[in-house]
């Protein structure tokens, strides 16, 4: 397989870069393609097969549900990495750190005394409807003044290559155990080129996780750190498993837990034994059926009161929902100036908040251009891509828009940034975006890269799993690409080659 | 440890070891079948009888369909019998998937991969005439499994577990088949000459993987021989004393206490059934009765279980009402397997 007839189509390309009526490499991606052009007819494509028996095996897999047996698949996975060089990655691991310490900083403060709101940077009310706002947390002093431990902020690049952020995610995150699964099994898809490329690794991820985790109890020498799951018919539970065991503590489910006189215990073989810190993996609203939804069989009862008392540290802290509020999002730039006196390094892209008359008769107005989301979903649902609707997709949305403004914004449609991926016996571009992960705490961590999602739909631009997206690896390069290196004359590899 | 991650685990190996058994016992009349090639039908009520699933095979196939068939379409594929290997498989998969932190990736990937191929065999027919290979695949896993348990995970808490139920399961097993066997070979202990009595002696002890370890033990094949080495011998793997010893050690390791004291109901009631076995002689068990003494020895297999769910697994704080567990969901299945034990002749 060769890229000879792979056409950037106009977009920003993650691979190549557009030259006249072909494409040739970017610097960071010349040893990768001129491998891949190097092996054999077929080779690919085995290594695309092997890549996925291996994540079939690991049960890296989700049932679709309907019927009892129902088939299990693997999350999409195409083996053809997505590279992203050192001078782009730099700011972005800036501006994250920044980001998130300003949303931490807005959080802590929207508990406590609202200053942001007295001093009229962000309005109440839009504070106060914000469905992931929680009053049970007004007050709270969670350990070290972090909220917002562990965050995945979706970024996506226009056609000129400038990173934007889309939106943050301080809930329950997830997709890391993905990003360190893709690169095993990279590692052995393409061992030379990913050595002679300098990446920098993701496999220490969970030493950081775990060190964030256990700096939350201070009062003791040796904490006892559990995950908080929802269970095995959890569609995350791959990756709850996957963290719990790389970082060598309990998996817990909410009957694993019980309270008492604030206090935190798992039920073990040799009777209760006090926890001190939960990452947990469960929304807000199921965390604690006493506090939130009561009809929740997931949560621990008396869990927000042992929180509340300082005798257990939840990761994320309840309550983060409100920071990554659609609405919210508008006002991040603001929200940065305000608590750090500095300018946003990473911008947001423009949008619209259909509260405000004017934007939103122009929203109403240009609706087949923009994308339009509700302000409190995630996973992609409930979106309206404008270029991409129908008549009366478009009045069904104007409709919802009118009947409850507070919970839409809209952006203009971004053409976002693709790679290449195998299709069949080609290459074809399709839409990424790129969801780092960011630990936030006395010893912030950032991962380089993140979870690269591709939309596998040719020309659809909505690339979470929930939708039919798949995922690739993303290599940061440590160093500038050394252009004397070659791989055309190397001996062509076995499939697969294990370590 | 957590006490559901203790629980998942010893059912995983239980239901490991439960597949292996019956993987085994198919295998092992498969070949007797051929050998003896008359009156066949009725030498596969057996193993309908020994996996404990007489009732349901006799409302779902009909009183006179053990065909080889029917028997292996219930004892390998048919989801509703809770002791097929399909659903063995699934029940030690849904386990360890629920303890993917408490064991290794590779334990992990054994089960899984086990669980894939068969979904894949029982889709795809080829299997069900001569499910040899298959059958045989079934066995590689489990030892594969065990042999990973061996090499890939800490002597800790959970090991013993594990090792705890893959014993009790099968000193269960084992002294299932030895009374079955006993009760369709031989209607009375003295009765001999019976033709292709070899072979059915051979083909139980096979069905324990104890011929080659026996023929070394005794050589001459007698019906008591084989009955002592299989519920006494003190060196033999698969033999029911030798279960009840390792199981034991790995009972007081877990708890803490020394051997040969006891702090809780199990520890009582496993180190007074193991020390029944230490001092028992197999002319004894005769007389008493063969399959009164294995009906006895199998009621209480099952209370040592039941007590270790009580004292181990249903950890409630004084003051909290029960909540319900998912593990606590796959007891019954069992429970049911172990009520519908051998019935007296």
């Amino acid at each position: 397989m060769n890229y000879d007839d792979y056409q950037t189509e106009g977009f920003y390309d993650e691979m190549f870069i557009a030259d006249g009526p072909s494409a040739k490499p970017r610097p960071g991606a010349r040893m990768l393609v001129e491998r891949i052009e190097s092996l054999l007819n077929g080779d690919l494509a085995r290594r695309q097969q092997a890549a996925e028996i291996a994540l079939y095996n690991m049960g890296i897999t989700f049932s679709v549900y309907g019927s009892e047996d129902a088939e299990e698949k693997i999350f999409p996975f195409d083996i053809i990495p997505r590279i992203v060089e050192l001078k782009e990655w730099q700011p972005i691991e800036q501006g994250l750190a920044q980001r998130i310490n300003a949303l931490n900083l807005f959080l802590d403060d929207i508990y406590h005394d609202q200053k942001i709101i007295g001093d009229g940077v962000v309005p109440r009310d839009i504070i106060e409807s914000c469905p992931a706002f929680r009053r049970e947390c007004i007050g709270i002093d969670p350990p070290l003044g972090i909220w917002c431990h562990i965050t995945g902020t979706d970024l996506v690049r226009d056609g000129e290559g400038r990173f934007f952020v889309l939106e943050d995610n301080l809930r329950c995150p997830s997709g890391v155990s993905y990003v360190i699964e893709n690169r095993q099994i990279l590692k052995r898809t393409f061992p030379h080129v990913f050595l002679a490329s300098n990446v920098r690794p993701v496999d220490d991820y969970c030493i950081h996780l775990l060190n964030a985790l256990q700096q939350l109890a201070p009062h003791t020498e040796s904490p006892n750190v559990v995950l908080l799951t929802p269970g095995p018919f959890n569609s995350a539970y791959y990756e709850h498993a996957f963290l719990a065991q790389q970082m060598g503590i309990e998996l817990v489910e909410g009957s694993d837990l019980f309270t008492q006189d604030d206090c935190v215990y798992m039920r073990t073989t040799k009777g209760p034994l006090r926890v001190d810190v939960i990452y947990r993996r469960i929304d807000d609203d199921f965390i604690d059926p006493l506090a939130f939804r009561r009809d929740s069989v997931l949560g621990v009862p008396g869990l927000m009161s042992a929180f509340r008392n300082g005798r257990v540290a939840l990761a994320n802290a309840p309550g983060t929902g409100v920071a990554d509020d659609k609405a919210i999002y508008a006002y991040v730039p603001d929200i940065i100036r305000y608590y750090l006196g500095e300018d946003p390094i990473l911008p947001n892209v423009k949008t619209y908040l259909c509260r405000r008359d004017s934007e939103r008769e122009y929203v109403l107005q240009n609706l087949h251009e923009l994308v339009v989301k509700p302000v409190s979903e995630s996973g992609g649902y409930g979106i309206l891509v404008g270029p991409h609707s129908t008549k009366a997709e478009r009045e069904a949305c104007a409709e919802r828009i009118r009947a409850n403004p507070r919970n839409y914004i809209a952006q203009p449609t971004l053409s976002l940034s693709r790679a290449p991926i195998i299709v069949g016996d080609h290459f074809e571009g399709r839409h990424v975006d790129l969801r780092p992960f960011i630990l936030h705490g006395p010893d912030p961590y950032i991962l380089p890269g993140g979870l690269t999602r591709v939309a596998l739909k040719k020309g659809s631009l909505v690339v979470n799993s929930s939708q039919g997206g798949g995922s690739k690896d993303t290599w940061v390069l440590e160093t500038e690409p050394d252009k004397n290196v070659s791989f055309v004359d190397e001996p062509v590899l076995p499939p697969v080659e294990h370590d | 440890m957590l006490s559901r991650a203790a629980n998942a685990i010893y059912w995983m190996n239980r239901y490991l070891e439960r597949a292996d058994n019956v993987a085994r016992f198919i295998n092992v009349n498969l070949h007797l079948m051929l050998d003896l090639s008359v009156e066949t039908a009725s030498q596969w009520m057996p193993l309908v009888v020994t996996t404990g699933g007489e009732k349901y095979f006799r409302e779902h196939y009909g009183d006179n369909a053990a065909t080889q068939e029917n028997v292996l379409q219930f004892l390998i594929y048919d989801k509703n019998n809770p002791n097929s290997i399909a659903s063995c498989v699934r029940s030690a998969r849904e386990n360890a998937r629920s303890v993917r932190q408490s064991i290794s990736s590779e334990m992990w990937e054994t089960v899984n991969k086990m669980h894939l191929s068969f979904r894949q065999a029982s889709a795809d027919q080829t299997h069900q005439d001569a499910p040899y290979d298959f059958l045989e695949e079934i066995k590689n896993s489990g030892h594969l499994f065990i042999g990973l348990t061996e090499s890939t995970m800490s002597n800790n808490e959970a090991w013993h577990w594990a090792r705890l139920g893959r014993l009790l399961e099968r000193a269960d097993q084992t002294s299932r088949i030895v009374d079955v066997k006993y009760y369709f070979v031989l209607p009375t202990i003295e009765y001999v000459g019976m033709p292709y009595d070899n072979l059915h002696w051979a083909a139980l002890l096979k069905s324990a993987t104890a011929f080659e370890m026996y023929r070394k033990r005794y050589r001459r094949i007698a019906p008591k021989s084989v009955a002592e080495f299989l519920l006494l011998d003190r060196e033999f793997p698969r033999s029911i004393h030798y279960c009840l010893v390792h199981a034991e050690h790995s009972l007081h390791a877990i708890t803490g206490s020394p051997l040969g004291t006891f702090q809780n109901p199990v520890e009582q009631r496993l180190g007074r059934l193991r020390s029944d076995f230490d001092f028992a002689r197999i002319e004894e068990i005769i007389d008493f009765g063969l399959h009164e003494y294995l009906d006895n020895f199998q009621s209480r297999l099952i209370q040592v279980g039941e007590t270790i769910y009580d004292d181990f697994f249903a950890v409630e704080p004084p003051s909290q009402s029960p909540t319900q567990s998912q593990s606590q969901s796959l007891l019954p299945a069992t429970g049911e397997a172990a009520s519908q034990g051998v019935s007296p002749p």
